[in-house]
């Protein structure tokens, strides 16, 4: 049996324990809003935070992920609230398709998060790890660039 | 057909010893360190039926542990990890850069030194700060403990020296004696995220108080099927005056140490012209 701690909450999967950890998320757990991209580590689409860093959740065996913290993009805010970067995406037009957009969330809010810099060159290396095939990155980073001045502002 | 993870076996040892056992014991088996390369075969279904020794619970091989003359980095210590380590950023800065090029942030949080050079693409980023820097590959079987230079490390495309069973446990770096006078790191590949190069550079130098190089180590990567150090050029630089005809010089003696091919991602002429001006920027103290 494998445990994870998703979301703040205890979980454990009985499954095989070579299931990706992906799979585990959306197919075990219901946590659909983390998706499947390129499968094999190169588009970032299922990244989510694991012991508080932003991985692909596509390239982990729950094996390897037992007994570890997940974050996904379910625990940044709901419909109903969204959070501040979730707002700013809104704001600044900075999903398209939808398909890269909970990946980038993960990556920048794990970027923020851990106090870095909030100027363009940062933010897109913070973002390298993650493609988006229709709007192009100028919004997705204005949209975290944003949601940065915003926090600091509101501080 | 995609990875059956219930055809999978999945052996998860606490520590050192019981992965080196359970290895042993079970040949055939694929050991799993960060995953980022094993994984990506294992999605298009190659790897299907066989026992994997997951190593993420070995916990004394995450460790980077400093001593009085190297620095020894546990195999499964992260690229993110060795990048953010006080030391390792202060006397080998080319391996913090090579680190920081690998992938883009999932990667670095996953990939592990370790299973950088047991997988040995030809295209390993971190190998030729490595061979550079003159590591030292320290490996566990079951007939024991060996220490294998990184240069004899690697036996082809994706294939190592590494002996049935055998894992690497530490990489150890050297300190060097004094810094050089300058080092570069450069990467050349279609995009700066997520690429893989076309062609690598890294080289350390050392100049005397007269102009002339008392130490020169220059290696590159994705110009074979493994790092190579340009052991002619050096030879050829060990000495002499370091100006536009000795650069030139250098650069000229490029193909007795590598030979690039025509690949997806580059061709032979382009690679060689790029490398060559990669060399004799460094060597003339031109790089950006």
């Amino acid at each position: 049996m494998i445990n994870l701690t998703v979301n703040g909450k205890k979980k454990s999967f009985k499954g095989p324990a070579f299931t990706r950890l992906i799979d585990v998320l959306r197919e075990e757990f219901r946590l659909t809003g983390t998706k499947e991209g390129c499968g094999e580590g190169e588009c970032g689409a299922c990244t989510v935070l694991l012991d508080g860093e932003p991985v692909n959740s596509c390239l982990i065996p729950a094996c390897s992920a037992d007994g570890r913290k997940v974050e996904t993009v379910e625990s940044l805010g709901a419909p109903e609230k969204l959070s501040r970067l979730q707002e700013s995406f809104l704001r600044c037009g900075g999903a398209q398709c939808g398909i890269c957009t909970p990946g980038m969330l993960m990556s920048a809010h794990s970027h923020l998060k851990s106090g870095g810099k909030t100027d363009d060159k940062s933010v897109r290396t913070a973002l390298a790890g993650n493609l988006c095939r229709c709007t192009g990155y100028q919004d997705i980073v204005k949209s975290v660039i944003g949601a940065a001045k915003k926090r600091s502002r509101t501080k | 057909m995609r990875g059956d993870p219930r055809s999978m076996t999945v052996l998860s040892p606490r520590s050192a010893a019981e992965a080196v056992a359970l290895l042993a014991k079970n040949s055939g088996a694929l050991p799993l360190a960060g995953g980022t390369d094993l994984m990506v075969i294992w999605n298009l279904g190659l790897l299907n039926g066989k026992v994997v020794v997951d190593l993420s619970g070995v916990a004394e091989w995450k460790k980077i542990s400093v001593a009085k003359t190297s620095v020894k980095i546990g195999s499964l210590a992260t690229h993110a990890q060795i990048q953010k380590h006080p030391v390792i950023r202060a006397k080998f800065p080319l391996l913090v850069s090579a680190c920081a090029e690998v992938g883009a942030a999932q990667i670095q949080n996953r990939g592990t030194l370790g299973g950088n050079i047991a997988n040995a693409s030809p295209a390993g980023d971190t190998f030729p700060p490595l061979s550079v820097y003159e590591a030292v590959v320290h490996c566990v079987g079951p007939h024991g403990k060996r220490a294998v230079p990184i240069h004899e490390i690697f036996a082809g495309v994706k294939k190592t020296h590494l002996k049935p069973g055998e894992l690497i446990e530490a990489i150890e770096l050297p300190l060097p004696l004094k810094a050089p006078t300058r080092a570069l790191f450069r990467k050349v590949g279609t995009r700066a995220a997520q690429s893989i190069s076309k062609t690598m550079f890294a080289g350390q130098l050392w100049l005397g108080k007269d102009g002339t190089v008392s130490d020169a180590r220059l290696s590159f990567g994705s110009l074979a099927p493994t790092v190579k150090r340009l052991r002619a050029a050096e030879r050829f630089l060990n000495g002499r005056k370091l100006d536009a005809a000795a650069a030139a010089g250098a650069a000229a003696l490029l193909t007795d140490d590598v030979s690039p091919i025509d690949d997806i991602r580059s061709t032979r002429v382009y690679r060689l012209e790029v490398s060559r001006n990669l060399l004799v920027q460094f060597l003339e103290g031109r790089q950006r």
